[in-house]
């Protein structure tokens, strides 16, 4: 009989302790899933403003883009963080940010700046290229592709294994390098370039961490079979970093030719409406600050924008970061992206 | 009468108030602002549905596997019931909750567990190749839809296998006896008896493992490959990355009406099948002869192999490192992992997945239970619940998140970033499982019980806690594991939470694996493990609470 009674003690206990302290003045930022930051830099943060930094991570960039969208009435957070080139036009479209030029912008390479609404701030970019198990060529005397038209050399056949552009950013990050490269008309559009790489036993899977865990074949490691994988220029420091023996060095290597990787720029921009917005503004300009900046090779794998930053050891010995990435305009993205990606279906999934 | 008829309308409404606030509410919102955009109806996403083919081939191709999957299921479930119903023997509880692990992995790590031990360089490969001296690949299932069968069936085996178990225990011996006694021989009793008397607990199943696989998304997605879409599958693609929510709505709709008739045509079947043989009286025996030894050893090897082999894969990847055992992937779980990802250490997930397990587990049993008593009503209302609780496991996780956050952002409900949206989201995903494993046997309490209980001056209360609860209680302890079950491994609302603080295992699971390293991949196996040691310990205190709480006769 006294069950009951316990259990209803049990859940005020519950709830009692689940309800969060007294509300401090805070700051919502909505961002992906990657996100990660040394917690002594927020805390620092934190106790400079008297702010509470709450982080609302919202699935990957393109689900959170559509609840920022979505939410634009009622922001859910005060600043968004981590829309990147890819999704930018069709948050820039819906009109979701508050205009704002941060005076920290000045140390940024101008390059990085989309336009001079600032609108949205450039925080961090990364490049999606090609990485390789260095023993495999090695051992099989096999010279590195040094360009896209390599890779549809007998050489190369069944080893690539890359990602489906509908569900996963480094895999739409290749498709558009490719667009980039052999355009949408002519001779030889992209869908002809695809079909030649289907033809050379290209493996394509759907998500990064099935194609870099499951099918990529790195030396001690037991699973996957394929030498080449489609990832970041800053996984094989990555590898080093997290490697159980740092000390043999680097185990794989990105290539990084002219054109043959996809910058991806991740912006930060206050959301209009926002219930915090001087927070938001504040929050923006420690994004851009030297201690946040230095944090985000080690932190989220992505280089800082500021030209002003060293890179850890571990990225300065073993990342590299491509001259001349290959472009596409933000804007040509989101208005073609649906079909591009339809179309590289219908030639890949027959 | 007039008051108890009020009481009894004001309790009946709890839980269809939850499903109004909390699943209806958030539904309908985003389908207005889908097929509203503009304050006049855009009904363009039904015009490309139907322009194409396309979607025609996905939503059949949806309905194949999931009828091959839930077949399938039945198939190696319905005989191992019977045997776990039936017979004793030692581990048979433990192989019960065993079984009921695979529910709790996130999909990559089953994914992970699969291919370590089908896939090409997997397990069964190797040994293979090493026995046979072959010199090619045996197995070649990756992105096959025999792998996602196989998966599907791993998933849902426990399912199937302990809502029949537990209703197959509580249905009467008696009928077989006599029927014995009149000469029946073992095929008869199969056929008149046993069979139909299993129908409604095996539809029940049926039922659930059929939406599951209906509304598969991860399994296809990793396992399937990019040549298989579901629905659910299309519906994340078209509201996340294409942004095209009337089609996203179209689809949710097309899949949300596919269920909600599926639900009917098996609501309309199991009315006419329940028979009222309740009994508490456990008829569990050890086998005698062999031919029941043998069947004892084949289901005991079924469940092991089908269940633990890729537990056991993933268990031994998590400890073996270059061939040596290592437990340091182990020891680091303790530490906040370079100050920064997570905010926490792995290991204090724990906590927070208990607590919103247990806040889970306990609304969904309580709304559950009411829920079946109301379903179980004659009339049109009672008809109509049973396929409307069942909607949130046909409604697409995007769908409902987008209807979440533009519906429910006003006080007193502005719950878009509280941690409150964890158990409630919970609740509503585990409210059906409740309800499948005790409406079988609340139908099958014969109604003179009651009424004796009655003339014999029970208050209703009494009759609720002498008589039905102790004839429910094996279904409440199925309901109560897969309650908390469900809440363990689910990873998508525990996202929408804002306090960095109120990180769950799966959450923790997801961002190890997605970082780069070999470190933080073995760190994701041996959390994975650690996720599946706090289930399997869960589920023993859930059967001890069952013993000291109602208890058999």
């Amino acid at each position: 009989m006294f069950r009951p009674i316990i259990s209803a003690l049990l859940v005020v206990i519950i709830v009692a302790g689940a309800v969060s302290a007294q509300e401090a003045e805070r700051v919502v930022v909505l961002t992906h899933d990657s996100f990660a930051m040394t917690e002594e830099v927020l805390a620092a943060f934190e106790e400079h403003t008297g702010l509470r930094v709450e982080i609302l991570r919202s699935g990957d960039a393109g689900q959170m883009v559509n609840q920022a969208i979505l939410s634009k009435n009622n922001p859910l957070g005060d600043v968004l963080y981590g829309v990147d080139n890819t999704f930018l036009s069709r948050a820039l479209e819906a009109e979701i940010f508050a205009p704002y030029e941060s005076p920290e912008l000045q140390y940024v390479n101008a390059d990085f700046i989309p336009d001079d609404t600032y609108r949205v701030t450039p925080v961090d970019f990364g490049d999606v290229c090609l990485n390789y198990d260095i023993a495999y060529f090695e051992e099989n005397d096999l010279s590195l592709p040094g360009s896209l038209s390599d890779l549809l050399l007998p050489k190369y056949g069944g080893l690539l294994v890359a990602e489906n552009p509908a569900t996963s950013s480094p895999g739409l990050a290749f498709l558009l390098a490719t667009v980039a490269e052999y355009g949408v008309e002519g001779d030889f559009t992209y869908l002809d370039y695809w079909q030649e790489l289907y033809d050379n036993d290209i493996l394509v899977v759907d998500g990064w961490t099935d194609a870099y865990y499951g099918e990529f074949k790195v030396a001690g490691r037991d699973t996957g079979s394929r030498p080449m994988v489609v990832s970041y220029a800053s996984s094989p420091p990555a590898e080093v970093l997290y490697s159980e023996n740092p000390d043999v060095g680097a185990i794989t290597g990105a290539i990084v030719d002219d054109n043959m990787c996809f910058r991806q720029i991740e912006y930060a921009g206050v959301l209009a409406g926002a219930a915090n917005e001087g927070a938001a503004r504040q929050f923006v300009d420690f994004m851009l600050s030297p201690a946040f900046q230095e944090e985000l090779p080690l932190n989220m794998f992505v280089f800082p924008v500021r030209d002003d930053i060293m890179l850890p050891e571990v990225f300065a010995k073993h990342a590299l970061i491509p001259e001349n990435p290959a472009h596409v305009d933000p804007a040509e993205i989101e208005a073609k992206r649906d079909e591009w990606i339809q179309a590289w279906m219908e030639v890949m999934l027959r | 009468m007039r008051r108890a008829r009020e009481l009894s309308i004001c309790i009946y409404g709890i839980p269809l108030a939850f499903l109004g606030v909390f699943f209806v509410y958030p539904l309908l919102s985003i389908l207005d602002v889908s097929l509203r955009p503009a304050g006049a109806l855009d009904l363009s996403g039904f015009a490309s549905l139907l322009s194409t083919d396309y979607y025609l081939g996905t939503l059949i191709f949806t309905v194949y596997q999931a009828v091959i999957s839930t077949v399938f299921t039945l198939l190696l479930a319905t005989p191992c019931a019977f045997v776990f119903a039936r017979y004793r023997f030692r581990g048979r509880s433990l192989l019960l909750s065993l079984a009921t692990l695979p529910f709790v992995l996130p999909t990559v790590v089953v994914a992970l567990a699969f291919a370590s031990l089908l896939g090409k360089n997997g397990l069964l490969n190797d040994v293979m190749s090493s026995l046979f001296s072959l010199d090619y690949t045996l197995i070649q299932l990756e992105r096959t839809l025999a792998m996602i069968i196989i998966v599907h069936v791993f998933y849902n085996f426990a399912v199937a296998l302990r809502i029949m178990t537990s209703y197959w225990s509580s249905v009467g011996i008696a009928v077989e006896e006599a029927a014995r006694c009149l000469g029946a021989d073992e095929r008869a009793l199969w056929r008149e008896i046993r069979l139909p008397l299993i129908r409604p607990a095996m539809l029940s199943a049926g039922a659930l493992v059929f939406i599951f696989s209906f509304t598969s998304f991860g399994v296809i997605l990793i396992l399937g490959g990019i040549r298989f879409a579901t629905l659910e599958v299309q519906i994340y693609y078209q509201a996340v990355n294409m942004f095209n929510l009337p089609l996203a709505a179209a689809l949710s709709l097309v899949q949300i009406l596919s269920m909600m008739a599926m639900m009917m045509l098996y609501t309309s079947t199991q009315k006419r099948l329940h028979l009222a043989i309740a009994s508490s009286r456990t008829i569990a025996r050890r086998a005698r002869t062999g031919l029941e030894r043998l069947a004892v050893g084949c289901c005991v090897a079924l469940v092991s192999g089908l269940t633990l082999a890729p537990l056991l894969a993933l268990v031994s990847r998590s400890v073996l490192a270059s061939g040596r055992l290592d437990f340091s992937n182990y020891a680091s779980l303790t530490e906040k992992s370079r100050g920064s990802l997570l905010f926490i250490a792995p290991l204090d997930s724990v906590f927070n997945s208990l607590r919103f397990a247990l806040m889970a587990m306990i609304a969904a049993l309580i709304l559950g239970m009411i829920a079946s008593y109301l379903i179980q009503r004659p009339g049109r209302l009672a008809r109509l619940a049973d396929p409307l609780f069942m909607l949130p496991l046909a409604t697409s996780a995007v769908t409902l998140g987008f209807g979440f956050i533009i519906a429910l952002d006003e006080p007193p409900l502005n719950l878009r970033a509280s941690w409150l949206i964890i158990p409630i989201s919970h609740t509503l995903v585990a409210l059906p499982f409740v309800i499948r494993s005790v409406l079988p046997s609340l139908r099958a309490i014969p109604p003179s019980l009651r009424e004796a209980a009655r003339v014999l001056g029970a208050k209703p209360l009494d009759t609720l806690l002498t008589i039905d609860l102790p004839l429910l209680g094996r279904g409440l302890v199925v309901g109560a594991t897969f309650a908390f079950t469900v809440s363990m491994g689910e990873f998508g609302a525990s996202l929408f939470v804002a306090q960095r603080e109120w990180v769950t295992i799966p959450v923790v699971i997801y961002r190890l694996i997605g970082d780069p390293g070999m470190a933080s991949y073995r760190q994701s196996l041996a959390m994975s493990v650690v996720l599946m040691l706090v289930c399997a310990g869960g589920f023993i205190v859930i059967e001890r609470l069952r013993i000291a709480g109602v208890g058999e006769f």
